[in-house]
């Protein structure tokens, strides 16, 4: 089993810690993973992304052209990568910031006002982990159980009174019916 | 093996380099390497070794040139116009027999080009891209893993060699996290008593020089030197066989090319094809035997790179030509995706049944 998840949005919306955090539950999880950013001018301003593979077996190829799962953090990212996203896929859309629909109905769309549900959390910056929830609830990925573990390994040491609002993200996420 | 970590290819060089010993790094900033740069400049200073980001990549070389030459583990990195830069200073180092290692983390060129992922750097580091008859050690990590693994191994064959060794990666590699094991190794001590890191009065002094006026000695030197890139080509070739038990067809790539390769194989298979894959490790040494001994058994070769086609003139002359070398490419910082390696493998097998 391999699963290829796309994010993409604005450099700042914590594309690449999103990505990050999926590797790092892979790794704990024993799985093979690969993380791959995009890198360069693109990042200011315009469209920030990172590929994430999980998988049984050996990473071959570590650049996701076409994802099982597109998280689109802004609309931009949707209008580019919603035709690339495998058919019977999953793309996990920010609603408060992304005002259309998914055009396809080969592919499952959810739709999560994340940003406004992180500000109304008072976790303004983690719309990234409250999708990033969803997106475990409903590919099934990952348990939830354990969550803690991963994030407390990802948060560096010094900011460890972010774990807990990383968890409030997440577990908003999860829990999030649309 | 020690506990598995999350890291950016550039950061496990780093890591690796310290891990082998490595006490002393001088560099530039470029993207896509500089991650190595950043790394370096907070650990070196914990292990009491020195970091130093010169005025230009011909000053970092040649600080490197001159660590080398007092006998200690030394490195640089850059990526492809920095490497331009360094080329004087990395053929005087070939000149004087020193061990150093030098990191090229790829990216599109000629000129500036751009700071997209590139194979194109493929002559410059094989075929010498400085001045005169030399040879570097180039190894191209295809992993995270090997990026470490690779590092460690390129020290201990320059010091075993007095030959300069360089990490031949791509902006993907360096920037791609994946689960590596850094080794905890011992670094392999190599005695130098030809570093010149002072005599005490109780010797001759040592001189470390690429400078031979005479003609007749000049040459005499570089015979020598050539004596021993035999014994490195007899010993040291690396590369990895995937699938070629009963291959009619072989796609051969380094790096980046070849994660993309693979996947492009199990495709073909899946299809019916039978491919392989022959993935250099070295590419200089070349794995020449391999490649030749493949050509007498397969109908066909498929060589894919990130460049307009470089390591195919090697694949040519390994196998004598004796079966077609076609090749799948993208440049410029464009990455082939496994589709059109396999449409490659296809169009291959239809023509040579």
């Amino acid at each position: 089993m391999t699963t290829q998840t796309l994010i993409s949005g604005f450099g700042g919306q914590g594309v690449l810690f999103a990505g990050k955090f999926l590797a790092f539950k892979g790794l704990v999880e024993d799985k093979e993973v690969s993380w791959l950013p995009s890198y360069g001018p693109e990042m200011r301003g315009g469209t920030a992304s990172c590929g994430v593979i999980l998988s049984d077996e050996p990473v071959g190829s570590p650049i996701v052209s076409n994802p099982d799962v597109l998280i689109a953090m802004n609309l931009p990212s949707l209008d580019r990568y919603e035709n690339d996203t495998v058919s019977g896929g999953s793309i996990f859309v920010d609603s408060t910031l992304v005002s259309r629909k998914v055009n396809r109905d080969d592919v499952k769309a959810f739709y999560i006002p994340a940003t406004q549900m992180a500000i109304d959390a008072g976790v303004p910056t983690l719309a990234n982990m409250i999708l990033i929830g969803k997106m475990i609830k409903e590919t099934g990925i990952f348990s939830f159980d354990d969550m803690i573990d991963t994030v407390k390994k990802l948060v560096p040491a010094k900011k460890q009174e972010l774990v807990e609002k990383n968890m409030l993200a997440l577990e908003a996420g999860y829990n999030y019916k649309d | 093996m020690a506990e598995k970590v999350l890291m950016k290819g550039n950061e496990a060089i780093a890591e690796a380099a310290i891990k082998a010993g490595c006490r002393h790094y001088f560099g530039y900033p470029i993207t896509p390497q500089t991650e190595i740069a950043a790394y370096m400049a907070k650990r070196m200073p914990k292990v009491d070794g020195v970091f130093l980001q010169a005025e230009s990549e011909v000053s970092a070389i040649n600080m490197v040139y001159g660590v080398a030459g007092a006998g200690f583990r030394v490195m640089t990195s850059s990526s492809s116009p920095g490497i331009s830069l360094k080329q004087e200073g990395i053929s005087y180092i070939a000149g004087a027999d020193l061990p150093a290692l030098i990191v090229n983390v790829q990216r599109g060129g000629p000129g500036l080009g751009g700071i997209q992922p590139s194979q194109s750097d493929y002559f410059q580091a094989t075929k010498g891209g400085g001045h005169g008859d030399y040879r570097l050690i180039v190894l191209a990590p295809a992993s995270v893993q090997e990026m470490a693994d690779l590092t460690i191994k390129a020290f201990d064959l320059s010091d075993k060699y007095r030959v300069p060794a360089m990490l031949l990666a791509d902006g993907t590699m360096g920037q791609m996290m994946e689960p590596v094991a850094l080794p905890d190794v011992e670094p392999v001590q190599v005695e130098k008593p030809w570093a010149v890191r002072g005599t005490k009065m109780e010797r001759k002094h040592n001189i470390i020089n690429s400078l031979y006026l005479k003609p007749d000695v000049l040459e005499k030197v570089n015979f020598e030197r050539y004596e021993r890139y035999k014994t490195i080509e007899e010993n040291e070739v690396m590369y990895e066989e995937y699938m070629m038990d009963d291959a009619e067809y072989c796609v051969v790539a380094f790096g980046i090319a070849a994660r993309v390769a693979k996947n492009a194989v199990v495709a073909a298979r899946k299809e019916g094809i039978k491919v392989g894959l022959i993935r250099p490790i070295t590419l200089w040494p070349f794995p020449t035997e391999v490649l030749d001994k493949a050509a007498d058994k397969v109908k066909g070769f498929v060589s894919v790179e990130l460049s307009m086609g470089q390591m195919i003139e090697d694949v040519k002359l390994a196998t004598k030509c004796k079966k077609p070398v076609t090749l799948c490419n993208r440049s410029g910082g464009m990455i082939p995706t496994p589709e059109q390696v396999l449409e490659s493998i296809k169009n291959l097998a239809k023509e040579n049944k």
